[in-house]
């Protein structure tokens, strides 16, 4: 077999190659996964102690929920981590021409998640589900609006991710068209990558614990 | 970037004219130079919330109140807490010694990431701004740990001053995360994880509980932000919310948040004791893993804060056996410390002797501490002037000590200059008698029944409470005096020499101030942190590049 000439990427000036730069930068998002996971972990804590003291709140909210909207997100964010990966996959082979249009794929799967976001969220305030001061729905129980407090501030502090994330894959599509990633360098998409699977993740726990209820 | 530093040159030397020179530190990338940032915010804040703290004495000589009404008292201690813990102390020794002497400490070039240690420092500015912002616009009263209800309802400036808190934080967790991967990953050659001096094995315990612990105060505040703005049912019990889960929330931060600020302070106590005292440190893997064993414990033991919140018996019991744990590694460490001493080189040099004060003061605050873990001791001693003096002995008399010990130990190295020995023990002995005197009395009105955060008091206590507050004036004496010198010194002192104090950890092995590159070539390191010589025996080989 005839070897390819590598592409080479040039480490920053206080690393001693690119494989130690990499593995830095690699250790770094992980550390910075494990803070969000906390972060979302005190929402769980939260989640827990709300629905042992309003249990009846979160069945009757979940039953104010489309199981089938929340299922259809899901779907998007588990394809959109697929051509994540498959836009990896192509700066790997330095396939250069394919990296683009996966990562356009992966933009539009988050963005197709937020819309549908959006129209679960308009319809929840056209009925008054809002919780807190505009909260106006008449429920079964009383503390009803606990359970959309809970809904707005885990979807909501959700999306914020998904927003960050876009912006991120915006910031890959723009580098990948100058050429930055090939098969000796795909550290940012990687690091990317670890942090969409994280948000995905995140919303895997967030959608059989609030949809999936009763 | 345009201008590009000569990496053999000294890292302060800048490019001509204001704007370069300007603009030469405020995009700068150097570690040594963030830290320096970063050590004119602290300063500035400490001055700050020294200033509250003053006001505070002040209005507390008479029972009945000087100059404040109830609700300016409330802001001011409230301002002073805030201040002094997100502002000052959290980020004081790992953001400022840390940034400085970490990668120095390691042989590295820089830390891993520049520019993100460039970005937390502007992101610890927004967070200071915000808090100032707060201040100007009816400054919170809630004291700093922000409890509900009363956090949701009071007139004050509850929202900008947690955000600025959650700001602070985002800081801080980017700090820990860059810390961690430049100890991982950018270690000189030769430097195995047993070689590593033992102010960074302190950094990162305290870099795990940074990024642990922070996340879970940032949720809270975004929770307590949003509880106020929209009216979330999350702790109002009238909207359905629960008020302890919230001490619960802000206390499994808040808690290890304390080790976050005692740890670096005892990762400077290893590296000032082993140097001025010329000998390897006694139980090395000791210091080192007792350094971890604090930061796991940590999460552990938050209850101890709620023993009257009416949380269960059997968690209060819980709570209390698990917080007493903590002795052990911090005992470990005084020992060892002390033993390091037996047969060593002694200099009374000033950073030995803020090491000294380091360990009588902090002996005391963690004593006290071990009174109010146990139960029956706390129910009495709960939010009394004794819990004042026991938190302030463990964060004045602990962290601010080590942080100047290390400012004077360091100083040489961070700007190129001597300080006046002389000037510098003056000022030793009025911070450390005026500490004294402002808050050893305070364990006395704390158990004699003075509550925390009162405004007016019984006659009775006036005669203790004016002694506290002449004991401040003698405290804020000695740090006027200490700024003085130190601004002298950072512009007309003696040029200080590469290696004054004869260390043998890295970064004494390099120029004094530091070059940009921080080392001519990569240092390889052959030995431990502290091969000091044996009485008799040859020098060590460790330390030097090559
Ligand atoms: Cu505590």
């Amino acid at each position: 077999m005839s070897q390819v000439p590598r592409k080479e990427h040039h480490a920053a000036h206080h690393f001693d190659d690119a494989v130690q730069e990499r593995d830095a930068a690699l250790l770094g998002m992980w550390l910075f996964i494990g803070q969000e996971l906390l972060f979302f972990g005190g929402l769980a804590v939260l989640y827990i102690v709300m629905r042992l003291q309003h249990p009846g709140a979160f069945v009757e909210g979940s039953g104010h929920l489309s199981w089938k909207l929340g299922g259809l997100n899901t779907a998007f964010l588990v394809v959109s981590s697929m051509t994540l990966g498959l836009a990896i996959r192509s700066a790997k082979r330095d396939e250069a021409g394919k990296i683009v249009p996966f990562l356009g794929a992966t933009f539009l799967l988050a963005l197709s998640f937020l819309v549908v976001k959006g129209f679960e969220y308009s319809e929840k305030i056209h009925h008054g589900l809002v919780p807190g001061k505009w909260f106006s729905a008449i429920g079964a129980d009383p503390s009803l609006h606990v359970f959309f407090g809970m809904y707005f501030a885990t979807t909501g502090l959700h999306a914020l991710h998904v927003l960050i994330g876009m912006g991120l894959l915006v910031w890959l599509m723009l580098r990948a068209r100058r050429g930055h990633f090939h098969s000796g360098y795909q550290t940012p998409l990687d690091l990317v990558n670890l942090y969409w699977h994280t948000v995905e993740l995140i919303w895997i726990f967030l959608f059989p614990a609030l949809y999936l209820v009763s | 970037m345009s201008h590009h530093p000569d990496p053999n040159a000294s890292y302060l030397e800048s490019p001509a004219g204001f704007w370069p020179w300007l603009k030469s530190w405020l995009f700068t990338l150097d570690h040594k130079r963030i830290g320096i940032l970063y050590f004119l915010g602290i300063v500035f804040s400490f001055g700050l919330g020294g200033f509250f703290a003053m006001v505070i004495r002040i209005e507390l000589l008479r029972p009945h109140g000087l100059m404040l009404t109830h609700t300016q008292y409330n802001q001011v201690f409230t301002l002073h807490g805030a201040v002094m813990v997100f502002l000052f102390i959290i980020p004081s020794i790992p953001a400022t010694i840390g940034n400085f002497v970490l990668p120095l400490l390691l042989g590295a070039k820089d830390v891993a990431f520049p520019r993100l240690n460039l970005l937390s420092f502007y992101i610890y500015l927004l967070g200071a701004v915000l808090a100032i912002f707060s201040l100007f616009s009816g400054a919170v009263d809630t004291g700093w740990t922000f409890y509900t209800p009363y956090s949701t309802q009071t007139g004050t400036a509850v929202i900008s001053m947690t955000l600025a808190a959650f700001v602070l934080g985002f800081s801080s967790i980017l700090t820990g995360i860059n810390f961690i991967v430049t100890i991982h990953k950018l270690r000189a050659p030769g430097m195995g994880w047993f070689r590593i001096p033992l102010f960074a094995w302190a950094t990162y315990a305290t870099s795990i509980i940074q990024i642990l612990a922070t996340p879970v105060l940032a949720i809270t505040l975004v929770l307590l932000i949003l509880e106020r703005t929209l009216g979330l049912g999350i702790f109002d019990p009238a909207l359905g919310g629960d008020p302890v889960l919230f001490q619960h929330f802000f206390w499994f931060y808040s808690h290890p948040a304390v080790y976050i600020m005692i740890l670096p302070a005892m990762g400077v106590m290893s590296e000032i004791i082993t140097t001025h005292a010329q000998k390897d440190i006694f139980g090395y893997r000791f210091v080192a893993f007792s350094s971890i064993a604090i930061a796991v414990i940590s999460f552990l033991v938050w209850g101890h804060h709620m023993y009257v919140s009416g949380q269960s018996l059997y968690a209060n019991m819980i709570f209390s056996v698990l917080t007493l744990l903590v002795a052990i590694p911090s005992a470990i460490k005084v020992f060892n410390w002390v033993a390091t001493l037996y047969g060593g080189h002694i200099h009374w040099r000033v950073p030995f002797l803020y090491a000294m004060g380091f360990i009588f003061l902090f002996l005391i605050g963690g004593f006290t501490g071990i009174i109010l873990a146990l139960l029956s001791l706390d129910v009495h001693l709960h939010d009394t002037y004794f819990i004042v003096a026991h938190f302030h002995y463990v964060m004045v008399g602990g962290t601010v000590m080590a942080f100047v010990g290390a400012l004077h130990h360091w100083w040489p190295k961070m700007f190129g200059r001597m300080y006046s020995e002389n000037w510098a023990r003056v000022a030793f002995v009025l911070v450390f008698l005026g500490f004294n005197l402002t808050f050893f009395v305070q364990f006395i009105l704390g158990s004699k029944g003075m509550p925390r955060r009162y405004h007016n008091y019984l006659d009775q206590f006036q005669p203790l409470h004016a002694f506290s507050t002449f004991g401040s004036w003698v405290l804020g004496l000695g740090f006027i005096v200490m700024t003085v010198y130190l601004i002298h010194s950072a512009f007309r002192g003696k040029k200080a020499p590469a290696n004054p104090w004869e260390s043998r950890t890295l970064e004494w092995q390099t120029a004094s101030p530091p070059t940009t590159g921080n080392f001519e070539g990569t240092p390889t390191v052959t030995g431990g942190p502290y091969d000091y010589p044996r009485a008799g025996a040859a020098a060590g080989r460790n330390g030097r590049p090559e």
